[in-house]
């Protein structure tokens, strides 16, 4: 039995048109690619997370930021952040048994024992599972809430996009829509992460008087209350949106936690 | 040639962007700012350097059939850990960057260089050709960057250089700049005055045009 450096060195001698060396060095090349590629990836993984975690922190305060009054009215209700709460989506109810601070809804939505898989007709968003549970920020004064953010996310033109929808607390206006994650065409469909354009957002209502979700991002100019402005070229970012807020704030998304809420209040 | 000349030919004589005319797609887009053109540099310089070491270490083994796939594999997995660092330890400017780290793959200097040079040649001088590439391109990247940030949005580095009239000072900043046509006028200035100066760079006509009485009617 040769040692397994003797069948090492056979086979680097082997001629470099050999099938089998062809064969060995293609494997060898991918295997230790993969090794190097994974390991790094692992390695860094809990770094960039942070930042990711910090990124979509700074969105929020600066969401906050931009709402008119906002910062005053924590002031007065005595608060310098926003309550996170985790909410059950099927029935709209709070979940106090689930600590927010370590529920990741990502990777919720992942598994399938924390999240259903849609049916094709009800997911516009192109999610394919939605988790069970859902981090709702409010901000409440006396008890009678002021603002309500609502995390959603929804495939865009060639990444899935990631957003903050503020509503006031008629749940039919919206305050403010943030991104906070995208990887649309620079210069195109990423500009939804530019200040003016989120900037058209507030003021916004969701639902027609028949409670039909009529927001959407329009080609063009805007009419109406329920019309944003799109951004020309970005078409397919801008139908992603809509597709998004039409998704999150439907049965399947929040609709059944905002009616409760409009119900029995907080 | 001394291992000198590896660095210094690819500077300007042999520069990859202006002679060569490769890696413009990353040229255009991450020029805006120097920044930006300062962080691609680097990654692409060490993806030169460290894939040019890689395969100059292997050439003898690597089968010919399957050379290509074997250096873009390398590369690209270069590329991936490149990109990875920059997410933890840069996360601003890798999101600036977006996916032109990722596109560092497919610039056609990379696999220019490995199957041109790497794959012939020991380690020491693939990775110095590998290191005066990446300069040549750093080089012309920045001076593009360093040009379109200062007329386009009056700063270096992000720092304010020239006061614009939004902030109270006289300088109109040139929104041309921040386009991608930009890119395109400074790399061909470049090339211009690189060809004036090195007339040897300019190429012969192959296919010159018939003027005057020359020219055949149809």
């Amino acid at each position: 039995m040769p040692s397994p450096m003797a069948l090492w060195r056979a086979f680097l001698a082997r001629p470099n048109d050999d099938r089998i060396k062809t064969f060995g060095i293609a494997v060898l090349v991918a295997l230790v690619s993969a090794v190097v590629v994974s390991v790094t990836s692992v390695t860094l993984q809990p770094l960039q997370e942070a930042h990711l975690e910090a990124e979509r922190q700074a969105r929020i305060e600066a969401m906050l930021d931009t709402l008119p009054g906002m910062r005053a009215l924590m002031e007065e209700a005595g608060v310098d952040a926003l309550e996170t709460r985790i909410v059950s989506l099927s029935d709209g109810r709070f979940a106090p048994e689930i600590d927010p601070a370590s529920y990741d809804m990502r990777a919720a939505a992942e598994l399938p024992e924390t999240s259903i898989a849609l049916p094709p007709e009800a997911d516009v968003a192109g999610l394919k599972r939605r988790a069970n549970f859902a981090p709702v920020y409010l901000l409440q004064r006396d008890g009678d809430l002021m603002l309500v953010v609502l995390p959603v996310h929804g495939t865009g033109y060639q990444s899935t996009i990631r957003a903050m929808l503020a509503l006031e607390p008629d749940l039919n206006t919206v305050a403010a829509l943030t991104v906070t994650e995208q990887g649309e065409t620079p210069g195109l469909g990423a500009r939804i992460e530019e200040p003016d354009w989120q900037a058209l957002w507030p003021g916004k209502e969701i639902a027609d008087q028949t409670g039909r979700i009529e927001i959407r991002v329009v080609r063009g100019e805007a009419s109406g209350p329920h019309q944003v402005d799109g951004i020309s070229g970005a078409t397919r970012t801008g139908n992603g949106i809509t597709n998004m807020l039409q998704f999150w704030l439907g049965e399947y998304g929040y609709a059944p936690f905002l009616d409760r809420l409009e119900r029995e209040g907080l | 040639m001394s291992l000198r000349h590896h660095i210094t030919r690819p500077l300007i004589e042999q520069n990859p962007i202006t002679l060569q005319i490769l890696g413009i797609c990353s040229a255009l887009a991450v020029t805006t700012s120097l920044t930006t053109a300062l962080t691609m540099s680097v990654a692409l310089t060490l993806v030169l350097c460290g894939s040019a070491a890689v395969i100059s270490l292997i050439r003898h083994h690597i089968p010919g059939s399957i050379r290509l796939i074997v250096q873009i594999t390398i590369i690209a997995s270069m590329v991936i850990v490149i990109d990875e660092f920059l997410q933890a330890y840069a996360f601003q400017i890798s999101q600036r960057l977006s996916i032109f780290v990722g596109l560092i793959v497919t610039n056609c200097l990379v696999l220019g260089r490995a199957e041109a040079f790497a794959m012939r040649n020991p380690v020491l001088p693939s990775v110095l050709d590998g290191l005066g590439n990446g300069l040549g391109y750093s080089l012309i990247l920045l001076i593009v960057g360093a040009i379109r940030e200062l007329l386009g949005a009056g700063t270096l580095m992000g720092r304010t250089i020239l006061t614009t009239q939004a902030e109270g000072g006289w300088f109109q900043p040139l929104d041309l700049m921040q386009l991608a046509p930009s890119a395109f006028f400074i790399i061909a200035l470049l090339i211009w005055v690189i060809r004036t100066v090195w007339t040897r760079q300019v190429e012969t006509t192959e296919y010159p045009l018939r003027t005057g009485a020359e020219r055949r009617q149809p």
